[in-house]
């Protein structure tokens, strides 16, 4: 296919919209071309999804666990050996060509309806190609929209690449028909939270390590686990990329590419239901149904889709020096075998790291600084006076300034004389959140059913919220390029210090408490506060010398921008460990803690002493909570039917002035990330 | 003949008689040399200085090596690989089956692998450069020692260069600039155990290092002289200790000193219609001593075992007396086996003087054969199923794909035309018929030996388990130019750096499951660090899985590339392998199946300790898990082989890990720090079984060689030692 016009994003790769070549062509022809992938001779051979399965249920070591589980369980082998069979059936893909041609066909007319543009960069595409040494490839994209999903799939039928398999969620596989479908263009599925059953999680292992160990397609899987309701990266989940990884620990495999890639939106089709959801609507069932019912979508303008093909990271050169591969020496490798520190740490570090890629990757639309700019004036006063026009266009063009500095890749057609014309039809793509009226920009409430008013005040309270969350997720998508620079212009403006030392101490503290929020790869705090002061440096905005660190003149709005920019999540935590340290809280279930936060925030917002409605999202809450177990304030009980947690109070109450900067820094336990 | 005067019976025909006996005896010795296949055996006593001088009866390495051999390069002088003026390779020489013949497509082999140009030379120093050998040091009590005893002895310049290199890439790279570095200061030539003794003895007296040199074919830098020592450096040359002392037929076991080289060993017991059937590569060259010193492996091991299955005795002469077990048993269980100490030492702990081995009647039938098979992955399978059906042919080899391709290569000229018809139809029906990719087709190489029913049977049985793994039965002639390459491998490494392109092998052992992930990676770590090492064209990265085991086989690897344009070849062909031998430990291969460790000291592999220290740690750990995983049981074990040498004790040298040493054999074991002064050694010395110095790496601040009192206790045989220890426990236990 020829490469179409090409649209440049910061001069660095060029992205290629392929919707202008499928709009020349008859959706049809499209479905049936000749799709022939080329494939190195020296590869291993092709093997059928049949004989995959095969090789797992045969496996040495499923056997092995097979047997170990009858004994701890007291059943017969052939009993423990049919359980075996229906994981795998309900596990396993069945990849036909039929049905990626179909889907094919069904994609095309979607993303031809739902965006102007869908723009990849060729480059990355090339890089796809596979390559003679025949190396399994893992494709890691992030996971924002349901219509990632298959968008690799399609690209790689489209351009003749390898058809991937993918791992999704057991609940798709529920979907009449779609399940199929999907099954039979590369889905496999995987059960949510695995936890101790032995037997499946041996399944699943053999399966994807067969998978990597014969190259026998490339990998797709979300490293973050699962689709971002916030848009903003989730920390990592260590489980899959220990699978992936171990055929090149155990030497079964010379190496594994890993291939980041970031898939952004200028509006994402379920925005409205992620906000909901974050305010504790319940997510639909995924069905067939609701997908057809979700049909509707398909008449509004979503902008443009960026996929960005990230530099391919090689896992052999990622962990030189790092690990003892002699680790698996000792035992057959067929044995089950707790992975050693070194190779704990190293799968972590690559797992940060492709998230950071896949975040550094994403191609940002103006809108999200545009968001983001709007997010630092009070809500009520964004609904009820707005923001003059003239303020955010100028506001906005000095933060691309400084976002392009910090390394950002922003698609910005143009130069800064087109900048009204580019932001205001960014802007009115965003209609059903913001609207231009008489020279001022207003934030919408949400309108209710039919017109209809809010019943009460809390109702209002969750009307507007929404709104600012769905703005928020957009502000969130930008959040990585001022993430290091924000944290240490929060630590100045917290300890009101100049010491480099102390400034340092802060930064680390910060990156503990919004270890779930913001993703930060463990262990390097120290890099990313050097990291955070050269690039407020550079910006003109501090100095920098051996032992001090002072906001330049020029600098105070850039640093009250920023301080601002983290303010939001800085005030719901507060709100979340005022929750933990009232009273009456002793030991809580999840869901009791997110509804009474909950509470809390909007009688505060109603009081008026909260400003940010971000305390009513789920998420943030949830975060909050993961992290205070992380700095082991909180500790999970396990009781019989769910998971209960108790609180420490006076550890929560000082982190909570800690984080005021109400008292100095004191020693905070950090546990290890052991969340494998 | 003398006849005449038998009849008058008196004593001077007597005498005349015997006189005319022993002349015809000499004259034959001297014409020997001539037609070396017709050798006589016999049981001698050590002849030692009656030896008569040029006596090379059943050698065939004489005293001055150089008279025969490359003094840079593998083997014979007459023999070498050359591309001739048609740019054909040729073989020179008349000592080979491939001598004489051209291999037509070499060149092109050559060529289109290396990136090579035949045209371009780099020529080798004909002699060392003159100043770059320095004047000996040499002991002049211990040089009059060695002349009172009447052990020949040189420190002629070209016998020291002979004697201070083994067959390692760099230091045949040096010797081929003209490169000389420390080489020994003098070379003495044994010629029976008495005389080693003797010369220990002198070394011990006088401080000298010795080196023991047997044939010189080392690849783990084991004849490196140390650039440190101060000390007079000796090469103890086994060569002329070569001789069969007895041949036991009841028992099938043969005394043999150990100095004689594998191809004379095998000619002069294959007189008397044996064979000992051990063949490494390099059984032209290497010693029997050698072998014993490096845990050597041949070829043929599936039939007669490697080394350490051949070993029935050995006398070993350590600083402080003779090792050796008192008695020819097949096997024996009182504590750890002294031989597995022996075996592997490579020259640290003592100089290797006879050994008792097994031999076998020269097998009736010998058969070569090949096997084709679509895939590596395929033939390791099939190689896997042989072994764990245990019906292994004397060898069983699987080549890759590049490496068939090598082989092919040195294919001889066809004459006729009705061959190369064959071989062009054998092809058709592989590649096309059958449809195997010729990119991707590997062969499995086949020696069978013995009755010539059994092995026909047995042929039919391994070629049955080839063909479920999709092999072809290829024939004999590939198979046996695949054993001929091995052989031929260390001349053709000539011939690349000839033409600057240089390599080197090196093998491990590894589980079966573990096979092909070990192959591929290496293969490929190979050519990746090529490239990043600034390498211009893919090297050439070979394995062939080379001999089975129940639980795992042995790889060899070649490795070689084209140095152009690289100014430190050797230097990037270290790194190059030590990333490949990191690669083979990550993988869960060993350091060495049979070659010994190199461990230079641009490269010190993790892992890789320094020879010396690594050898004695295994010894010291293997006694120590030995004595303490047995329990004390009454009567006859040995609870302790307790090991002190000098070496253990240098201070400035890292220290065995294992701070203290358990001494059990007394009920209930006790555990004493281990020693590090002359003094706390005396303290061990009552329960100490066994002391063996080394005296290469000796401190002198340490071995200040006491020299022996006058009543130093005569060197004691295993049997003594062990019934002083239940001498001493008894005394204890009172």
């Amino acid at each position: 296919m020829s490469t179409p016009q090409r649209d440049s994003v910061n001069d660095e790769e060029e992205f290629a919209d392929i919707l202008e070549d499928l709009r020349r062509s008859w959706d049809l022809g499209h479905a049936l071309r000749t799709f022939k992938p080329s494939v190195p001779d020296t590869g291993p051979p092709p093997c059928s999804a049949a004989e995959l399965t095969a090789a797992v249920r045969t496996s040495q070591h499923l056997r092995y666990i097979t047997k170990e589980v009858a004994v701890e369980t007291d059943s017969s082998v052939e009993a423990v050996e049919q359980q075996v069979e229906v994981i795998l059936s309900e596990m396993s893909q069945n990849l036909q060509m039929s049905s990626i041609r179909l889907l094919g066909y069904g994609l095309n007319k979607a993303m031809k309806r739902l965006f102007t543009r869908v723009n990849v960069n060729m480059d990355g595409l090339q890089r796809l190609q596979p390559t003679a040494q025949g190396y399994p490839v893992i494709l890691m994209p992030n996971h924002r929209s349901y219509m990632d999903f298959l968008i690799i799939s399609f690209l790689s039928f489209t351009y003749d690449l390898p058809i991937p398999v993918i791992a999704a969620g057991t609940p798709l596989s529920k979907m009449k028909l779609m399940g199929e479908i999907f099954r039979r263009c590369g889905a496999f599925y995987i059960r949510r939270g695995i936890g101790s059953d032995k037997l499946y999680w041996a399944v699943l292992s053999e399966y994807v390590k067969t998978i990597v160990r014969r190259a026998y397609a490339p990998l797709e899987f979300y490293v973050e686990g699962l689709r971002s309701r916030t848009l903003k990266a989730l920390p990592p989940k260590l489980g899959m990329m220990h699978m992936v990884l171990e055929p090149f620990f155990k030497g079964e495999v010379y190496d594994i590419t890993l291939v980041p890639i970031s898939i952004s939106y200028d509006r994402v089709v379920e925005e409205s239901l992620l906000a909901h959801e974050l305010l504790g609507v319940p997510k639909p069932k995924e069905t067939t149904r609701g997908l057809l019912k979700a049909s509707s979508v398909l008449w509004e303008n979503y902008g443009s889709m960026h996929v960005n093909i990230g530099q391919a990271l090689s896992v052999r050169e990622m962990c030189e020096g790092k690990i003892d591969r002699n680790h698996y020496n000792r035992i057959p490798r067929d044995l089950p075998q707790k992975p050693g520190e070194d190779l704990q740490a190293c799968v972590s570090l690559l797992a940060h790291r492709v998230v950071r890629d896949q975040e550094q990757g994403a191609v940002l639309s103006p809108w999200s600084l545009m968001a983001t700019v709007l997010l630092q004036s009070p809500v009520p006063s964004l609904v009820q006076e707005g923001l003059p026009w003239g303020a955010l266009a100028q506001r906005t063009l000095w933060l691309r300034g400084h976002a392009l500095a910090f390394g950002a890749r922003l698609n910005w057609p143009g130069g800064t004389r087109e900048s009204d014309e580019v932001m205001s039809s960014n802007m009115s793509l965003h209609h059903s959140v913001v609207r231009r009226r008489g020279g001022r920009v207003f934030l919408l409430e949400e309108e209710g059913f039919a017109g209809r008013r809010p019943t009460s005040a809390e109702e209002g309270v969750a009307w507007r919220a929404v709104a600012v969350l769905m703005m928020a997720s957009h502000r969130n998508q930008a959040l990585h390029v001022f993430a290091r620079p924000a944290m240490l212009a929060v630590a100045m403006h917290v300890t009101a210090s100049r010491q480099r030392r102390e400034l340092q101490a802060f930064f680390v503290f910060l990156l503990d408490v919004f270890s779930v929020e913001i993703i930060f790869t463990p262990g390097q705090s120290a890099q990313d506060f050097e990291e955070a002061c050269s690039l407020l440096g550079k910006a003109g905005a501090i100095q920098c010398c051996q032992e001090e660190i002072s906001v330049t003149d020029a600098g105070q709005q850039t640093v009250t921008f920023l301080k601002t920019l983290l303010q939001p999540f800085m005030d719901s935590y507060q709100v979340v460990f005022s929750h933990l340290c009232e009273a009456g809280v002793h030991t809580f279930s999840e869901k009791q803690f997110v509804t009474s936060v909950r509470k809390l925030a909007t009688s505060l917002i109603l009081a008026g002493e909260l400003q940010t409605y971000e305390a009513l999202s789920s998420d943030t809450q949830a975060n909050a909570l993961a992290s205070l177990l992380r700095l082991e304030a909180v500790t999970k009980l396990r009781t019989a039917e769910q998971t209960e947690y108790s609180v420490n109070k006076s550890s929560v109450q000082r982190i909570a002035d800690m984080l005021c900067g109400k008292i100095p820094l004191q020693s905070v336990q950090t546990a290890p990330d052991s969340r494998l | 003949m003398a006849s005449d005067g038998s009849s008058n019976s008196s004593s001077i025909p007597d005498r005349q008689q015997i006189a005319r006996q022993r002349l015809r005896i000499i004259a034959g010795h001297l014409q020997k040399p001539l037609d070396p296949s017709d050798g006589d055996i016999s049981a001698r006593e050590c002849s030692g200085p009656d030896k008569q001088p040029g006596d090379t009866t059943t050698n065939s390495v004489p005293r001055r090596r150089q008279e025969v051999m490359k003094w840079n390069g593998w083997g014979y002088s007459d023999s070498r690989f050359h591309f001739n003026k048609k740019g054909q390779a040729e073989f020179t020489g008349k000592r080979y089956k491939l001598s004489g013949m051209i291999m037509p497509s070499l060149k092109e082999w050559f060529e289109g692998t290396f990136g090579a140009n035949v045209q371009h030379k780099s020529f080798a120093s004909a002699v060392p450069s003159p100043g770059s050998v320095k004047p000996p040091a040499l002991n002049q009590a211990f040089v009059e020692g060695v002349q009172s005893a009447g052990v020949p002895f040189s420190s002629d310049a070209e016998d020291r260069v002979f004697r201070g290199h083994g067959h390692c890439l760099h230091e045949i790279f040096a010797l081929r600039e003209g490169r000389v570095g420390r080489v020994p200061d003098m070379v003495v030539w044994p010629n029976c155990h008495d005389d080693v003794v003797k010369i220990v003895e002198l070394a011990c007296k006088h401080n000298v290092c010795l080196i023991p040199y047997g044939g010189g074919t080392s690849v783990s830098s084991a004849l490196e002289c140390p650039l440190e020592e101060t000390r007079s450096i000796v090469s103890l040359d086994t060569s002329q200790m070569n001789r069969i002392l007895w041949i036991d037929e009841k028992n099938l076991t043969a005394h043999v000193e150990a100095g004689i080289v594998g191809q004379d060993l095998e000619r002069l017991l294959g007189e008397s219609g044996y064979c000992t059937g051990h063949e490494p590569d390099s059984m032209e060259f290497s010693s029997l001593g050698g072998w014993v010193a490096t845990r050597a492996s041949g070829m043929k091991k599936n039939i007669y075992g490697n080394i350490e299955d051949l070993l029935v005795h050995v006398r070993m002469v350590t600083p402080k007396g003779v090792m050796e077990k008192s008695c020819l048993v097949p096997r024996m269980s009182c504590g750890p086996d002294i031989h597995h100490f022996i075996l592997g030492s490579e020259g640290t702990l003592g100089v290797v003087t006879e050994v008792t081995i097994k031999i076998r009647p020269v097998p009736e039938y010998q058969k070569y054969g090949s096997v084709v098979f679509p895939n590596f992955d395929m033939g390791v399978a099939c190689l896997r199923e042989v072994a764990k059906q245990r019906c292994a042919p004397a060898s069983i080899r699987l080549v890759d794909n590049e490496q068939f391709q090598f082989g092919h290569a040195l294919k001889p000229q066809v004459s006729s035309m009705f061959t190369s018809f064959l071989e062009g139809l054998k092809k058709f029906y592989i590649t096309k018929f059958k449809g195997f990719d010729p990119q991707h087709l590997c062969v499995a190489t086949l020696l069978f030996e013995g009755d010539r029913e059994k092995v026909l049977q047995h042929e039919k049985q391994v070629y049955d388990i080839a063909a479920k793994f999709g092999g072809l039965a290829a024939g004999e002639d590939n198979g046996q130019r695949g054993y001929m390459l091995t052989f031929v491998i260390a001349y053709l490494r000539d011939l690349g750096m000839d033409h600057f392109v240089i390599g080197e092998s090196f093998e491990t052992s590894v589980p079966w499951d573990r096979v092909l992930d070990i192959c591929r990676n290496v293969k490929e770590r190979i050519t990746r660090e090529c490239k990043d090492k600034g390498v211009q064209f893919t090297p050439f990265s070979t394995c062939r899985v080379t001999q089975t085991y129940d639980a795992g086989a042995c790889v060899y690897f070649y490795f070689a590339f084209n140095s152009r344009g690289l100014s430190d070849p050797v230097h990037v062909y270290e790194q190059v392998e030590h990333a490949a031998r990191q690669e083979i430990l990550a993988n869960g291969g060993s350091l060495s199946h049979h070659h010994g460790a190199v461990a230079t000291a641009a490269a010190p592999c993790q892992g890789v300790q320094p020879r010396r220290q690594r050898i004695r740690q295994q010894i010291f750990r293997s006694f120590l898990h030995a004595s303490a995983a047995a329990p004390p049981t009454n009567g006859a074990r040995v609870g302790c082989l307790f090991l002190l040498n000098n070496d253990l004790m240098n201070p400035n040298g890292a220290r065995p890990d294992d701070q203290r040493v358990l001494i059990s054999g007394r009920t209930p074991p006790r555990t004493y720090p281990l020693p590090s002064t002359p003094a706390e050694l005396e303290l061990y010395r009552p329960s100490s079984l066994l002391q063996v110095v080394i005296p290469r790496s000796t401190p002198s601040s340490l071995l200040t060689p006491a020299p022996p009192p006058e009543n130093a206790p005569s060197p004691l045989t295993l049997g003594e030692v062990y019934q002083q220890q239940r001498l001493a426990r008894k005394t204890d236990e009172v």
